[in-house]
């Protein structure tokens, strides 16, 4: 077996509420290798962020709990390092941008102290010279005027230029791994489009691996070498980028295409996937999308279908994955 | 900046005329005898009213009364009804009042703050139950209690502290009232400073921070820290202005000429000029200490401009 630089495997995190026990990733496994970019999909709840959170090791524990796995860094389980270990993986490993940048900036420190602080307390750089790199990386993210903006505070900034500086906080102890957390979700149109073409231009430039998390599929058609779709904690389909578009292998998948709006689709009523995600305090019994899958069966009811290896690195959790592929249903 | 703050200070101009104006009304409304007030029981002759009278301007009409003080009050020549100057007093009871918040304020922030930022990093554990519940009883006990409990304890069973303030020990002898001063908003500080610091905990920015791969301490001691003081030193600072006001109860039961002990003399007295002069300084001191608040305020928080 080939060792992958990241690696999750088989992870299960729970997370104890008042209202009982939340099972919201149920083995969970995917891998990363160096340089490429593996996207995450899935809507609100199905645990692509929390997944993040615990490979970055900032889960709330509680209440969040790892019951069961193992995330293997260059072969080093995360999860049974020290602490101290951990922290130093943290940044300099690996590194992750945040959803909204407003508040995941710290207000009240300017954003030449918010990229040079790592440079300055864990690589012992001079405060002026930390602050010149600071200005180095504002340039990389392509923030203009930045040797005059390197004072300024977060607020002072555009969502779209407060997200860069996101970025180049991020990549300041030049990780091998970014975790990008829906970098543009909180964004308008355009700019999510500028800072997607940003992402991929350093992952490239920089030869970092990425882990792409986001609910839009839109986004990430261009930047993603492959797609893992979630739901309801669980990994329901892993393909290659263009076979995944092309020819889903899980209905849950094949819903999510259909409801990208289309041009050349005009004047018909946009697909959507009825109802909601479930309960995962109470969650369905067998197949966890069955209550809205319209290809449903009575084994989907009552059998929770296993991931099935399908050839060419593609699997699918769905009983009917190849008879969906082969267009038969 | 600038503009705001000459925008303020004329502000201010206006709120002390007009609190001063409103506490003159106050003591004439209140009617009484200053002249006899002032001899006690025993008669005052015919002859000494009349020359007091004449001094004090007693029988000109409100205003006339109201502008003799003014010019008084900024030549620096008011004089109470005892005959006695009353800036001398007001300064070294000022000097007393402020030694005793001073005591006070250090005693919040080096206890109140700490065991705040305790609490919070230790929420729900044994030591945030049982402060929360021990500040409840501190906020609920009334300094009339609370001063004389400390003074028996302290002063007279313990013998730690000196009972009462002496001139001999000026500085030891207030430190017991500047702890019961000090007690009464430390529970408040605390409180405000557990809120405060577990609202910035659970922040986003400390999720930031702790994925950068910084040390906890300087994640909690440095990011969350700064954060939390913007409304602790809001507090801090309109609560050294209440000080300064002066603990009517506290010195009286210290026995300390401080701001508070004096004006309740003076009150006592019916010694209009005496009262008047001490309260507007206390308006001085609430307009100075809310504009320092206030442009602490956007030191801290850069989102804070004032045009």
């Amino acid at each position: 077996m080939n060792e992958h630089l990241l690696e999750v495997d088989n992870l299960f995190i729970e997370f104890h509420t008042r209202d009982g026990v939340s099972k919201v990733i149920n083995g969970v496994s995917y891998h990363l290798n160096a340089g490429e970019t593996l996207a995450v999909l899935g809507e609100s709840g199905s645990g692509k962020s929390v997944t993040a959170q615990a490979i970055m090791g900032i889960l709330d524990m509680p209440p969040g709990k790892i019951t069961r796995g193992r995330i293997l860094y260059r072969g080093r389980d995360l999860l049974t390092m020290s602490k101290e270990e951990r922290r130093k993986v943290r940044g300099e490993e690996i590194a992750m941008v945040f959803q909204d940048a407003l508040s995941s900036l710290n207000p009240v420190f300017t954003v030449g102290n918010q990229i040079s602080e790592t440079l300055r307390k864990r690589k012992g750089m001079s405060k002026a010279d930390a602050m010149k790199r600071a200005v180095e990386l504002m340039d990389q993210v392509k923030i203009p005027g930045a040797k005059e903006r390197v004072k300024d505070y977060p607020h002072q900034f555009s969502g779209g230029m407060r997200q860069r500086v996101m970025i180049a906080m991020s990549l300041a102890m030049d990780p091998k791994v970014l975790i990008a957390d829906e970098p543009t979700t909180a964004l308008d149109v355009t700019v999510q489009a500028q800072i997607m073409d940003l992402l991929a231009e350093l992952r490239r430039d920089l030869n970092m691996a990425m882990i792409l998390i986001t609910h839009d599929l839109g986004v990430v058609a261009d930047v993603a070498d492959r797609i893992a779709v979630m739901y309801a904690g669980r990994i329901v389909e892993h393909a290659d980028v263009h076979a995944l578009y092309k020819n889903p292998a899980h209905p849950y998948t094949k819903g999510l295409l259909e409801s990208i709006p289309r041009l050349d689709a005009k004047g018909t009523e946009l697909a959507t996937i009825k109802g909601l995600p479930p309960n995962l305090l109470r969650p369905p019994t067998g197949c966890a999308f069955h209550p809205r899958c319209k290809y449903a069966q009575d084994i989907c009811v009552t059998t929770t279908p296993p991931l099935l290896d399908l050839g060419g690195g593609r699997t699918s959790a769905c009983h009917f994955a190849k008879e969906l592929l082969d267009g038969r249903i | 900046m600038f503009r705001y703050i000459v925008r303020r200070l004329l502000q201010g101009v206006l709120t002390f005329f007009g609190a001063t104006f409103v506490v003159y009304c106050l003591m004439f409304a209140g009617g009484g005898d200053p002249i006899q007030a002032l001899a006690g029981e025993k008669p005052v002759t015919a002859q000494q009213r009349a020359a007091l009278t004449e001094q004090f301007h007693l029988d000109d009409n409100f205003f006339a009364r109201y502008l003799y003080f003014l010019k008084d009050f900024f030549t620096g020549n008011l004089k109470s009804y005892t005959g006695r100057d009353v800036f001398e007093n007001v300064g070294s009871a000022l000097q007393l009042t402020g030694k005793i918040a001073l005591i006070a304020i250090i005693f919040t922030i080096v206890v109140g703050v700490t065991l705040g930022i305790v609490a919070a990093l230790r929420r729900g554990g044994i030591f945030d139950t049982s402060s929360l519940i021990l500040t409840l009883v501190v906020i609920g006990i009334p300094s009339i209690v609370l001063a004389p409990l400390a003074q028996y304890l302290f002063g007279i069973q313990w013998k730690i502290f000196p009972v009462n303030y002496t001139f001999e020990k000026p500085f030891v002898s207030l430190i017991l009232p500047g702890l019961v001063l000090g007690t009464l908003s430390l529970a408040t500080a605390m409180r405000l400073t557990r809120a405060s610091f577990f609202d910035n905990l659970r922040a986003d920015y400390v999720r930031t921070a702790t994925s950068k791969g910084l040390t906890r301490f300087r994640v909690v001691g440095v990011h969350v820290l700064r954060n939390s003081l913007i409304p602790i030193i809001t507090f801090l600072g309109v609560e050294l202005g209440n000080l300064m006001g002066g603990a009517i109860i506290t010195e009286g039961v210290f026995n300390i000429p401080g701001i508070g002990g004096q004006l309740y003399k003076a009150i006592g007295l019916d010694d209009g000029p005496t009262v008047i002069t001490f309260v507007s300084l206390l308006v001085v001191i609430y307009i100075v200490a809310n504009l320092v608040v206030d442009l602490l305020y956007a030191v801290l928080d850069p989102r804070i401009r004032y045009e």
